[in-house]
């Protein structure tokens, strides 16, 4: 299937049955919420103080969640009523606004500590109608000018997406400098297909070389650390044993756990654990 | 859920609307007290972005007239605590905002602005 911005403007794909689907999805969830500490971690806000931040594309608020637990007062913004509404369901803590961010912000000038934003903006990437003002173009320009005038000066926003080309990634870089920001493009595991994840991070002000470009994350010196993300199917990758030949994934601890989840979904006539259970069956019969 | 701590922030942003646009008026507006965290030291950060006399007004508009027409010199727990209430546990749930200048009008409904502009608004 191809992409979901190539489908349908986003107020009509993420309509009431797409909003909630999105939302329940566990995988996700965890997609989204790795993101955000990521997105977070690229904002390196000073530490142990509130902030107050913008969600660009705020969708049901999963990623409001994480700002909430982390302390931090926020507004979100979304185009799509159907995803604001699972949000308003969710009883997040933020302000919520139905807003096309191509159409630009209203706030005042440094506003916001801040702005993050996962996995939105290349659905400002296609025109929905000839009207000059929804090609790409104008409605990037829009969205960053307005962007970098809500920001305080220092401050950085972290946006998150997913490009299809290099030109893609040109245009929104030129732009967003055209319209005053700083910083650029941070690529993680660039070498994965899957775990490869494209930030924007943007600075406004910062007098020079104070700010610096943070690093993308690479898949080696991370597998086994707390901090890899993405990762987990790598690190899932099956292990092989000395002769090359692949272990077997349901071994023992496989079926434990397997049997702990049933029984705490509260499934009768799981069978109890003992020294047999997963026990490999002698090769004569 | 607009919060005044929001609207403090929000002017106009339709086409050629650039002087006067701020603060927005509240028009037939449902108020909803909602208990929030008390953080004194994000208040005490948050209050120079604050214009205050918008806030004074629009606090006014909700009927809630706790807060003095000048913010006073001395932050004490008693005057921040008058300040959190306003700023972040009253809710606009149901009504509309209107721009001063350019009579724009954002309807708001379930707590939540539509700040959608036409075509021929988009600047």
């Amino acid at each position: 299937m191809s992409r979901p911005e190539l489908q349908a403007p986003p107020e009509i794909y993420y309509g009431d049955i797409e909003a909630k689907k999105y939302t329940n999805n566990s995988r996700i969830q965890q997609i989204q919420a790795d993101m955000t500490y990521r997105a977070l971690e690229l904002l390196n806000l000073p530490s142990d103080q509130s902030a107050f931040l913008l969600d660009v594309g705020c969708g049901s608020g999963l990623s409001g969640e994480i700002l909430d637990e982390q302390g931090h007062v926020w507004v979100g913004v979304d185009v799509a009523p159907s995803m604001l509404e699972v949000a308003l369901d969710r009883e997040v803590e933020g302000d919520l606004f139905l807003q096309d961010i191509g159409q630009g912000f209203g706030f005042r000038p440094g506003s916001f500590d801040g702005a993050i934003s996962v996995s939105v903006i290349q659905w400002l990437l296609n025109a929905e109608t000839s009207h000059p003002t929804s090609s790409p173009p104008h409605r990037l320009t829009r969205f960053f000018t307005t962007l970098h005038a809500a920001l305080r000066n220092p401050s950085r926003a972290v946006l998150q997406f997913y490009p299809t080309s290099d030109d893609q990634i040109q245009l929104i870089t030129s732009i967003a400098q055209k319209a005053g920001f700083g910083g650029g493009v941070v690529v993680d595991y660039p070498n994965s297909n899957k775990a490869r994840k494209v930030f924007l991070c943007l600075f406004v002000g910062g007098g020079g070389s104070t700010q610096q470009i943070p690093k993308g994350l690479e898949a080696e010196e991370d597998v086994g650390q707390v901090h890899a993300r993405f990762e987990a199917s790598r690190q899932r990758q099956r292990k092989r044993d000395k002769n090359g030949k692949r272990k077997s994934i349901k071994d023992k601890d496989w079926i434990l756990r397997k049997k702990e989840l049933y029984r705490r979904r509260g499934k009768e006539d799981v069978p109890r654990d003992s020294k047999y259970t997963g026990r490999k069956r002698k090769t004569v019969f | 859920m607009v919060r005044l701590i929001t609207h403090n922030l929000l002017a106009c942003h339709a086409k050629g609307c650039t002087s006067n646009n701020f603060p927005l008026q509240f028009k037939d507006v449902q108020v909803e007290l909602r208990e929030a965290e008390f953080n004194p030291d994000f208040l005490r950060g948050f209050i120079p972005r604050l214009e205050w006399g918008a806030l004074v007004d629009a606090a006014r508009q909700l009927g809630d007239t706790s807060l003095p027409a000048e913010p006073p010199e001395m932050l004490d727990v008693e005057f921040l605590q008058k300040l959190h209430h306003v700023l972040l546990e009253v809710h606009v749930e149901e009504g509309a905002m209107i721009c001063p200048n350019c009579n724009h009008v954002y309807p708001i409904s379930n707590g939540i602005p539509n700040m959608l502009l036409a075509e021929h608004e988009i600047g």
